[in-house]
């Protein structure tokens, strides 16, 4: 097997915003899956995938029930959407740029 | 045992109607709730109010129930609809004309009471903190700024309107999931400590709120697997006295109901999945499961809930200054030198000409517009063409719209091969600042009243 593996292969992924706040849910396709997703997508591991993003704080919620994590990226967008110049001004596009990450099957 | 169903009305405003009439024929829904706001429609609401004040409203609630109303009278499907926006009362009368002008004849209750935009001043000094809950910011220098600032509203209110016999209960910024929400307390008489029905309840309306998103909408995963997206089917829920849910939409509509396509939803813009905070009860999505029925149909149960919180979200915005944009696309060869080199100049020509921007914002669209610096830029070099698109953001409205002016030359004076350079929009920025207030000092305000067509 090979031992790096691309988010994309392991899970989806839907993005979203509130207020400054950006987040990605992160569905693993099985359960195999979580539970090297679990183990490797950590704070850590997320703050290096980020760390050219703008962002102030992370966090991660792991939901068991439907083998997600919830990964919030607070002060992703200063000011909130609607003062953003992005052109992704709502965030939907995060949820791929997440899917990029390398992790290793070690 | 009982049953309800409700079906997913527009997910945001400028969503399809003619999915949600569809949707309406085939499911022939006991209620419909319509979510037509989020922090950024407040904020274009707010713009048309300060043109015409008998705006403020979403414009597509008339067009949205006058589609409606013939189409669902057999049943008599009631309608719950928060595109009142930053005016209720004005969009109720709106709504009234047009009934009026049909020959349509309606009971329909305006809920208000969620805008403090007036009592701001008077709340803050009768004790609110009013601090920005994002960054922790507190109000002084803000407080005179706001141009709108909104409660979210619960399921409360909503439930007096439909027992008071409201055919259509239109309200301004009441919580997207509690619009779903009210009928079932309404139906089945549960509880206001009844956390574990109230929180199923509320994650039903969480999962149906943004319409085709739950229903094979914006998929992350298998999309081209999707079957006839152009006729896609919005999402019904069909609720027992329980509280548990089977989420299924009209069979031969499009789209999919399925564990994946429902699970990305029921997490989407969430903060702690164990706290989903809403005025009536707080969700704990974490003991939820998702069981696949087939046949395009996800029975949600075991959602649990745990009570209300004291405090009552404000959505609220000030005025953020304009945001002026361009675009310059240049082709092969070396499409994306050649944008980078004309970013540089652009650049060296905004200094030169001694205008301050307080912000400049560069992305090169077909490269790194969404992704930014996570893009793979390995294959640049040979790209097609590429789109430089520059954005600054202004205090003041002339400095942002005359910037617009520093590019036309760029045509004979730039890099070659340049084409396209559609007109700098300006667009008036909004500053969102979140906040909390005591329950007791907006639910006091809050009033109901009704207008017959």
């Amino acid at each position: 097997m090979n031992k790096a593996a691309t988010l994309k292969d392991l899970a989806l992924a839907r993005s979203g915003e509130k207020g400054d706040k950006v987040n990605i849910g992160l569905f693993a396709n099985d359960a195999q899956s979580f539970e090297l997703i679990r183990s490797k997508v950590t704070i850590a591991s997320l703050q290096r995938h980020f760390e050219r993003v703008t962002w102030t704080h992370m966090e991660v919620y792991v939901m068991e029930n439907i083998m997600a994590l919830n990964v919030v990226l607070c002060g992703a967008l200063p000011g909130g959407g609607p003062r953003s110049l992005r052109v992704d001004n709502l965030a939907k596009t995060m949820a791929s740029a997440l899917l990029r990450m390398k992790i290793d099957r070690d | 045992m009982k049953r309800v169903t409700l079906a997913s009305g527009l997910g945001f405003y400028g969503d399809s109607i003619a999915h949600v009439v569809r949707s309406v024929e085939a499911n022939r829904p006991q209620y419909l709730c319509s979510d037509h706001l989020g922090e950024l429609t407040l904020s274009i609401l707010q713009k048309d109010a300060n043109r015409n004040s008998s705006l403020g409203y979403a414009r597509d609630l008339v067009p949205l129930m006058t589609a409606l109303w013939p189409i669902s009278r057999e049943q008599k499907t009631r309608f719950i609809l928060n595109g009142g926006g930053l005016n209720p009362a004005g969009a109720a009368q709106a709504l009234l004309s047009a009934f009026r002008e049909k020959g349509y004849t309606a009971r329909i209750a305006v809920v208000e009471g969620d805008d403090l935009l007036d009592r701001l001043s008077t709340l803050h000094h009768g004790g609110e903190p009013l601090t920005n809950i994002d960054t922790g910011e507190s109000v002084e220098a803000t407080l005179h700024k706001f141009s709108f600032a909104n409660a979210y509203l619960g399921a409360r209110p909503l439930v007096d309107a439909l027992q008071g016999g409201a055919d259509i209960v239109v309200t301004g910024r009441v919580a997207d999931a509690s619009l779903f929400l009210a009928p079932l307390i309404h139906e089945f008489d549960w509880q206001w400590d009844d956390y574990d029905k109230l929180a199923q309840g509320l994650a039903v309306g969480h999962l149906l709120e943004c319409s085709g998103q739950v229903s094979g909408g914006n998929f992350g995963g298998d999309w081209q697997g999707i079957p006839d997206l152009a006729h896609i089917g919005y999402p019904v829920a069909t609720v027992d006295e329980s509280g548990v849910a089977v989420i299924h939409k009209a069979k031969g509509s499009g789209g999919r109901i399925d564990f994946d396509t429902v699970r990305q939803q029921l997490l989407y813009e969430v903060h702690d999945p164990r706290a989903y905070i809403s005025p009536d009860v707080v969700l704990d999505m974490s003991t939820i499961s998702l069981v696949d029925l087939g046949d395009d149909r996800i029975q949600v149960r075991g959602a649990t809930g745990k009570p209300r919180p004291d405090k009552l979200k404000v959505v609220a915005g000030y005025p953020g200054g304009f945001m002026a944009s361009t675009m310059l696309g240049y082709a092969w060869p070396g499409a994306v030198r050649k944008a980078r080199a004309a970013a540089e100049i652009l650049q060296t020509v905004v200094a030169d000409s001694g205008v301050e921007y307080d912000e400049l914002d560069i992305s090169y669209l077909g490269l790194d517009a969404l992704h930014g610096p996570l893009s793979d830029e390995s294959s640049a070099d040979e790209l097609n063409e590429v789109f430089l698109r520059i954005a600054v953001r202004a205090k003041d409205r002339k400095v942002a719209a005359e910037f617009g002016r520093h590019f036309p030359w760029m045509m004979v004076g730039g890099p070659p091969y340049l084409a396209a350079m559609p007109n700098s929009d300006l667009r008036e920025l909004t500053t969102i600042w979140p906040m909390l207030v005591r329950r007791e000092a907006v639910e006091s305000q809050v009033c109901i009243t009704t207008v017959e067509a």
